[in-house]
């Protein structure tokens, strides 16, 4: 029985929870959280052991391993004080926010040879792994171009309070969306050198990016595109798609479909066609043992308790390959601070008035 | 229960094969009367329940039944709550407690508001369900719902986190204050009969996803096959088509086939696949 603790109980802390605790080989020891509010009501209906920092609570219990889901800003500290005392580490995506910060941890887990995985689930999804299968059989021909879109609906408003809209803290369309389109790039068609053009776009928010544009340029000559949005509506949640260009045809995916073309059969890709094949998630989906939001949140964490269960260091989604897209995060920053601000795309309209209404104010 | 319940996913873009055909059909049911055609259509083929999510536009679905109460004088809701998305991004807005207080009643009687302060500030999860249900149930207003559903993304977090109380406190609620029979939508259906029993909730209605090819049956199609056959409970076979994976007849036959499957949901587009789902439903339950 692998014994793990919690370290955040936010919206994705909240899930890893229920998946992790519904993991038969496993068993939540313990969770920390800095909401109060939140750790009584689960130690009072759920007898679970709570703390309210993480240093106590790993000098108190008996650990094998941590999930960490914490605001970005967290991560590097608090994976640290993991690794110190020899624990194997599950950190919600993005990894890191300072590169530096990546690199230290990286070669300390890989020193100590620890477990250590990031949260980049859609690596999970069948139809994103058929579209790397089909990417890596080379029967694409010579790839040349990769666009990687992710739209969403999460700032609708001129509004918004919490640390995903604050810029230091890891907050932001490049964090929050676009480092999982950069993730799946890397996953198809490996790490872009460089980055131009770029643009991040306020739409609503004041202090954060809603909208991020570049171009990727790959060793090999290939060029890609990113373009991400979280401020557009007529998606009913984050829809994320990837496409990839070459010689011989393309493939596209997203979470319910892979949709593959190609002029010639490739005899390293069998059974594909001449033309359009297409592969729905219903066929490339996997069964998991528990089921929350989608197969991929519970076969990530199945993965992980796996890797510990075999020593499996060379996994997938490791601080190594997360890393990656942390870097190129970095990069398109790097971009952006050499141009000029971000202009505001619309005019702000006015704060709603009393939004919070009067039990906010009351209770707030 | 009738036997054939009408869903509502094909209303609201939700596809599990294919996002351009979800953006097709958002497109096309944007007009109100469209959904009320498909939701007639249904009629009269005799589907009398609409099993439908709390999603924002189903208050209007409502406002025109309650217009036309009597074109539909036996006409029923099965609610589903929450439509979990609106959560889900209020507490990336707002954070999970400010989220919360949002979705609590703010309007109205100062009484109401006090409440759902109260029930906060005490961490009353009894009473707070209670007041979630009733904001979601208010576009149901008289209407009947004899049964109310808890959507599968809120019975599976209460599930795994192993919060199995909060399931028995909206099945009281729903059946003190609405006189309703409460229902479970799940990924998981044997693991949550396990808690159900625990919690003293007696032959309480599952609905879960239940198809020949095993998709989204956790637990496994030979668990749900052992818990149809030989527990205590009154199955809902949910995405028996397995989103088009499998022929209807096929499909339909294989749950057909199942013991003690009380009723089965589908959704529909058009007159003529509504007709053939239906009949093949009223023929197969027959020759079971």
């Amino acid at each position: 029985m692998i014994r793990i603790a919690m370290v955040g109980l936010g919206k994705m802390g909240l899930s890893h929870h229920a998946i992790v605790n519904a993991h038969p080989g496993v068993k939540v020891v313990a969770a920390c959280d800095s909401s109060g509010y939140l750790t009584d009501v689960l130690a009072r209906h759920t007898g679970l052991k709570c703390h309210a920092e993480l240093k106590p609570m790993l000098a108190q219990e008996q650990l094998d391993a941590v999930v960490v889901s914490t605001p970005s800003r967290l991560h590097a500290s608090m994976v640290e004080k993991a690794i110190a005392r020899g624990l194997h580490v599950f950190c919600e995506k993005p990894f890191v926010l300072d590169v530096r910060d990546g690199e230290r941890l990286v070669s300390q887990v890989e020193q100590r040879r620890l477990v250590n995985q990031v949260g980049y689930h859609y690596r999970f999804v069948g139809a994103y792994q058929e579209a790397a299968r089909v990417v890596a059989s080379g029967a694409l021909g010579t790839v040349h171009h990769v666009r990687a879109e992710a739209y969403g609906p999460v700032v609708l408003r001129p509004k918004g309070s919490t640390w995903r809209t604050a810029k230091n803290e890891g907050g932001g369309a490049l964090y929050d969306y676009a480092c999982h389109a950069v993730d799946l790039v890397n996953y198809l068609v490996g790490p872009p050198a460089a980055v131009g053009g770029v643009a991040l776009n306020r739409v609503f928010s004041r202090d954060v990016e809603d909208e991020v544009y570049c171009s990727l340029y790959f060793p090999g000559g290939a060029t890609g595109q990113l373009a991400v949005n979280w401020s557009d509506e007529s998606f009913r949640k984050m829809s994320t798609k990837v496409t990839v260009w070459g010689s011989n045809g393309r493939v596209s995916a997203d979470r319910q479909e892979c949709q593959i073309y190609l002029r010639e059969p490739h005899p390293q890709l069998p059974g594909v066609e001449r033309g359009w094949t297409v592969r729905y998630t219903t066929d490339l989906t996997p069964p998991v043992w528990f089921y929350l939001r989608g197969e991929e949140y519970s076969a990530q964490i199945d993965y992980f308790v796996k890797s510990i269960e075999q020593g499996r260091l060379d996994g997938q989604n490791t601080f190594r390959s997360a890393l990656q897209a942390d870097r190129i995060v970095s990069m398109i920053l790097a971009q952006a601070q050499g141009a000029p601000a971000p202009a505001s795309a619309t005019a702000r309209a006015s704060e709603p008035a009393g939004a919070r209404g009067i039990l906010a104010r009351l209770f707030g | 229960m009738d036997r054939v319940l009408f869903g509502d996913n094909q209303f609201f873009g939700v596809n599990h094969m294919s996002e351009e055909k979800a953006r097709a059909q958002a497109m096309r049911f944007q007009d109100l009367q469209a959904v009320i055609d498909v939701l007639d259509a249904a009629y009269r083929e005799g589907i009398r329940t609409f099993m439908c999510t709390t999603h924002d536009r189903v208050a209007e679905i409502c406002e025109h039944f309650r217009a036309h109460r009597e074109k539909y004088p036996d006409y029923r809701f099965y609610p589903c709550m929450p439509y979990a998305h609106k959560y889900a991004n209020a507490v990336t807005e707002y954070g999970m407690i400010d989220a919360l207080r949002r979705f609590l009643p703010d309007e109205g009687a100062l009484g109401a508001m006090m409440k759902g302060g109260v029930a906060l500030a005490a961490k009353d999860v009894r009473a707070i369900i209670g007041l979630l249900v009733d904001a979601e149930m208010k576009m149901f207003q008289g209407l009947s719902t004899p049964v109310i559903f808890v959507q599968n993304v809120i019975t599976d977090l209460l599930l795994g986190l192993g919060m199995h109380d909060a399931l028995r406190f909206f099945a009281e609620h729903v059946r003190e204050r609405y006189d309703a029979e409460p229902g479970f939508i799940t990924m998981n259906t044997p693991r949550l009969l396990d808690a159900l029993d625990a919690q003293g909730i007696d032959n309480p209605i599952v609905c879960s996803n239940i198809n020949r090819l095993g998709f989204r049956m956790c637990g496994g199609i030979e668990a749900y096959e052992h818990a149809i056959a030989t527990r205590r409970f009154r199955p809902v076979a949910m995405s028996v088509l397995a989103s088009g994976a499998i022929s209807p007849r096929e499909a339909i036959e294989y749950v057909c086939a199942q013991p003690k499957i009380e009723s089965i949901v589908f959704g529909a587009s058009s007159a003529g696949n509504i007709r053939q789902t239906k009949q093949l439903i009223d023929q197969l339950s027959v020759a079971g």
